[in-house]
């Protein structure tokens, strides 16, 4: 397997991560010795990849959550890198057959879907816009580095995404999907998802 | 002695599909909404860390077994996990507790194998490590509670513990493959992490109010297809439906 160019990295785009930005304009890394049209179609795979959303949470994209690890070319083929959240996340599958699709009708008619695991994937990879879009959803962002994630003993302190009183309480470590935890606010009393650091 | 990967990886993948499938009988059954949702996302990660650790098996073994032969197509007499995972899922604080003594050796155990010579079993600890952390923290939380609670909740959780217990040694036991994978840097040593575990059991335990259980018995032989009496009618039912539709695609 070719080692494709990982977007956000150095020698991937010229100026800032792509991943990393909201992706309404993204530019795409330019293929070493790409023709102009080549970049041109990786630019708009790269669009259609990043701006997919997540089935589970459609207020944000996957781009947004940071598992979209790359787009690239390989020959004829759109190669598109995914990696998962939790291992068991039941949404891996709807997502890669997602994002298949919306490339196919976009014309390109052969896509192949990659599954990366290394690195493991981390809350820290959601992007200051993605953490805003939860937010604004009703779901809490992750309050800490994914490294920092579950310590025995330890307790959060997580903001309401509605009042933003930080009087709140866990109700119960997992949610209505592996990724969030059910919490509640003191302040308003309303309950709401928070997602965990991992 | 020639290194061979396949049993190794297929063994812990064995652990983590049964007691995943154990904590999956639990779905519209947990005491309360909460837990019920939390004993099937338990049930979901390491269902999901089973499927990555039977790939990587069905790569090493490289006749043609995927995932789901593995998993649907043998036999318990076939099957390496341990003792501790086959046992019913009994009550809710004998699943916690069950819980609390698998997590708090596998987490410590992932976060050695992340350093694994063999880069494909390295990855997929990566991510289970993180996992772990919080079935540790969430079984942790229910041994306290349950332990320094009501006089009922008390009784159960030592009763729990107490039925656990002598399952644990399987845990901390390798065989001399597993050793010579030890050796070689790919595995962890399964000895080294006992420390570990049992600060976190002294630890738990302590603010539960609870003893730890005394020793005596020692229960093992799952890895060499020795098992108790509940694995194979639970495979019975797991793989019941992948053997009377072979190959049948949703």
């Amino acid at each position: 397997m070719k080692n494709p160019t990982r977007t956000g990295e150095p020698g991937a785009a010229p100026s800032e991560p792509l991943l990393g930005t909201p992706v309404a304009h993204p530019q795409p890394a330019p293929a070493r010795g790409g023709s102009p049209s080549r970049n041109a179609t990786l630019a708009r795979a790269i669009e259609i990849a990043a701006t997919v959303p997540d089935p589970e949470i459609p207020a944000v994209t996957i781009a947004d959550l940071g598992i979209l690890r790359g787009v690239t070319l390989d020959g004829g083929s759109i190669v598109v890198q995914l990696t998962p959240t939790y291992t068991g996340c039941p949404a891996v599958l709807a997502i890669e057959l997602a994002v298949e699709a919306a490339l196919r009708e976009a014309g390109f008619a052969d896509v192949r879907i990659e599954r990366v695991l290394s690195p493991a994937w981390s809350t820290d990879e959601i992007t200051p816009a993605g953490r805003e879009k939860l937010r604004e959803y009703g779901i809490a962002p992750p309050v800490r580095r994914g490294t920092k994630g579950a310590r025995l003993f330890a307790s959060e302190t997580v903001a309401c995404p509605r009042c933003g009183s930080t009087h709140t309480s866990r109700i119960s470590e997992f949610g209505s999907t592996a990724c969030k935890a059910l919490w509640r606010c003191e302040a308003c009393r309303e309950p709401f998802d928070y997602f965990k650091c991992l | 002695m020639t290194l061979n990967l396949f049993p190794f990886t297929l063994a812990l993948a064995d652990d983590a599909l049964v007691l995943g499938h154990r904590l999956s009988e639990w779905s519209s059954r947990a005491p309360s909404l909460e837990e019920d949702i939390a004993l099937s996302n338990l049930g979901l990660d390491l269902i999901g860390q089973a499927r990555l650790f039977y790939q990587l098996a069905a790569q090493f073994e490289d006749r043609g077994r995927n995932e789901d032969k593995l998993a649907y197509f043998r036999d318990a007499g076939e099957f390496r996990c341990i003792q501790l995972v086959q046992l019913p899922r009994g009550d809710f604080a004998f699943t916690m507790a069950r819980q609390f003594v698998y997590a708090a050796f596998m987490h410590p155990y992932f976060e050695a194998l992340q350093r694994s010579k063999e880069p494909r079993l390295a990855e997929i600890a990566a991510k289970a490590v993180k996992e772990m952390a919080y079935h540790v923290r969430h079984a942790a939380e229910w041994v306290i509670r349950l332990g320094d609670g009501t006089e009922e909740s008390r009784r159960r959780m030592i009763a729990g513990l107490a039925e656990v217990w002598p399952s644990t040694h399987e845990l901390f036991e390798m065989d001399a493959a597993e050793q010579a994978l030890a050796t070689a840097g790919v595995a962890p040593d399964r000895a080294a992490l006992r420390s570990a575990w049992e600060a976190t059991m002294a630890r738990v335990l302590r603010e539960a109010t609870l003893e730890r259980p005394a020793g005596g018995a020692k229960h093992s032989g799952g890895r060499q297809g020795n098992h108790t009496p509940h694995l194979a009618p639970m495979l019975a039912d797991m793989q019941s439906l992948a053997r009377t539709m072979p190959d049948a695609r949703w």
